[in-house]
């Protein structure tokens, strides 16, 4: 098996674990968490592509898009990590109430 | 496409909503909000501008920092585009003024929300470079900062119930962009290219392709809150502030949407998605009745217009089906496709007014009794005339009566639909109308029976009542440059023929 399929592979498992994650998952570190999972795999997926053959440099353009991505993956989980936060300090909650 | 007429509209459009944003979080309360208006004011005038610009010259285009495509960005500026940037120019202009009143007329015990401004600003920037995008990754830059900004003004208010609506937002909405951005990074792995209309040509049929359509039509439907991943949108719509709420439903949601139809008619070949279309018009059809009828059984009057536009977005899927040509099909016999696009537009400008009007004359009702039982709504046309009407006209458009905009929605799809043969879908057109008028009448009943008691409210500003009747105008404004309208959009790839077909008939000729 060739590198980038294994990355490839590894990919598609860790954003099946991060989906199951945010549906299954109860509490709210765990669903970001999860969410933050699934976004490695998807990095992992374009960084797989980036592979050209041995000889020659590799692809730039998934680099520069993940990146972007993770700035993007970084700010959302900041946002939903300060949301559960609020929600626990005003409520003492770590779940939705329809969830428990 | 590098030869079209260039122009710096496009930048702008994106450039300056960023920078008045920005100025605006400079200053404090006041001079915050005085900042904001102005900075949506000259969007929302530089989106009207921008689009009697494409009006005139066709499609414009801007290529930023003079690097062209594949390396660099272009930003496109075709008939489809400059249309969901003027409806979204008009509502916002609108919106704005609500909000700068029904902010500045709040006790300062409220809170003044000045973060609103910035947040908005940020969002319309975030909306029209998600119209004006031509490839895939900034399709995804543009509607992450969409949902950021979105996820933040639902959550303004600061209660617990928009808290955890807003949660919930904020991770069925990272979750949609995360399946989203999977598809993204197959896609360019097996075409090399991340411009739209390149990977169109490039993009083979194959598993690869079917598994990166399914996986991002299914991230776009999380995002758009279609069936059956709308649980978010409800609580999420409802619970936030007057104006915001407008925001959401009349806007955002429109941007997921605006991307399946521009990946749908633009990369996924003919083919390899028939089945698939049809699929995504069940849903759609699903969603037109099952919401209606939820909005039937709301007892709170957000909630009741929330659910109700989980029932009209509904709509907007059921194009697809029309949209995608059997295997086989020539664009060129297909007479439906000009029908299909029409009725499309139309239903996102209309619903964008009515829904948008609704929202705001909802935000009154609360603005003056406090709280939005439906029950309470008894009266309403002694005590508050203008709002009543600005719901029963947004009403009237929602259900699809002549001569309003939602009636050409309906209607064009409904001759779309039978103009391919598709029969199947014309049930479900007509019953989610009759569910519509179930619901807009029980609250104009409500409106003109007499009340119980004597209803006792707080002064609400004649301007914000002005704001919700003209958007509802607006739904119904729209049809007079219907012909005009539809040769504009016929401009747009892919609209295909037939465009003939409607003004031989006449827009309301019969068949």
């Amino acid at each position: 098996m060739e590198t980038h399929q294994i990355y490839s592979l590894t990919s598609v498992v860790l954003f099946a674990i991060g989906i199951g994650g945010v549906i299954m998952a109860k509490h709210f570190l765990k669903k970001i968490i999860a969410t933050i999972i699934m976004g490695g795999g998807v990095f992992l997926c374009f960084v797989s592509f980036a592979q050209r053959d041995a000889l020659t440099f590799a692809d730039p353009v998934p680099h520069a898009l993940v990146i972007t991505g993770i700035v993007v993956a970084v700010t959302s989980a900041a946002f939903a990590l300060s949301l559960a936060r609020r929600i626990h300090q005003l409520t003492g909650e770590k779940t939705f109430p329809d969830e428990k | 496409m590098t030869d079209l007429p260039t122009s710096s509209y496009p930048a702008l459009l994106v450039g300056l909503p960023v920078l008045m944003a920005t100025i605006s979080l400079f200053f404090k309360s006041r001079g915050n909000a005085v900042a904001g208006l102005i900075g949506c004011l000259l969007t929302g005038g530089l989106g009207i501008v921008s689009f009697a610009e494409v009006t005139q010259r066709g499609t414009l285009i801007h290529i930023l920092g003079g690097w062209k495509p594949p390396l660099g960005i272009l930003l496109r500026m075709d008939s489809l585009a400059a249309l969901f940037i003027g409806i979204t120019a008009v509502v916002g202009i609108l919106i704005s003024l609500y909000a700068w009143w029904y902010f500045s007329s709040r006790k300062v015990s409220d809170g003044k929300f000045t973060l609103f401004w910035s947040l908005w600003l940020f969002l319309w920037a975030g909306l029209n470079g998600l119209f004006l995008s031509n490839d895939l990754f900034n399709l995804y830059v543009t509607i992450e900062v969409i949902t950021i900004t979105a996820v933040a003004l639902a959550v303004l208010s600061g209660r617990t119930v928009a808290l955890f609506a807003g949660l919930r937002y904020l991770l069925a909405a990272i979750t949609g962009s995360m399946a989203y951005l999977l598809g993204v990074a197959l896609l360019y792995g097996s075409t090399g290219t991340l411009d739209l209309g390149l990977m169109g040509q490039a993009l083979e049929p194959g598993a690869t392709a079917t598994f990166s359509l399914i996986i991002i039509t299914l991230g776009l439907m999380i995002k758009k809150a279609a069936f059956p991943f709308h649980f978010w949108l409800p609580p999420a719509h409802s619970s936030a502030l007057a104006p915001v709420s407008a925001i959401l439903s009349a806007l955002v949601v429109k941007g997921a949407f605006y991307i399946m139809l521009r990946l749908w008619t633009e990369v996924f070949g003919v083919s390899l998605s028939y089945a698939a279309g049809q699929l995504i018009g069940f849903t759609g059809a699903v969603a037109v009745i099952w919401g209606a009828w939820q909005a039937l059984l709301q007892t709170n009057l957000k909630m009741l217009v929330a659910y109700s536009s989980i029932s009209q977005m509904g709509y907007l899927l059921m194009a697809f089906p029309l949209l995608i040509l059997a295997p086989g099909v020539a664009s060129g016999s297909a007479d439906w496709l000009a029908p299909a696009w029409t009725g499309m537009a139309y239903q996102v400008m209309a619903h964008a007014f009515a829904k948008s009007s609704l929202f705001l004359s909802a935000g009154i009702i609360v603005f003056a009794l406090g709280h939005d039982r439906i029950e309470s709504l008894r009266d309403l046309v002694a005590w508050k005339p203008m709002t009543a009407m600005a719901i029963g006209i947004a009403g009237v458009s929602l259900i699809g009566l002549p001569p309003s905009g939602g009636f050409m929605a309906k209607w064009m799809l409904l001759k779309g639909i039978f103009l391919s043969g598709q029969w199947w879908w014309a049930p479900a057109v007509l019953l989610g109308s009759l569910l519509t008028a179930g619901y807009v009448f029980m609250l104009l009943r409500l409106a003109f029976a007499p009340a119980r008691e004597k209803i006792a409210f707080r002064p609400v500003p004649h301007i914000l009542q002005v704001c919700a009747l003209l958007l509802a105008l607006g739904s119904f404004l729209i049809v007079l440059p219907s012909e005009n309208l539809i040769q504009f959009l016929g401009g747009t790839e892919s609209f295909g023929t037939g465009i003939e077909s409607i003004m031989e008939g006449g827009v309301h000729g019969n068949e």
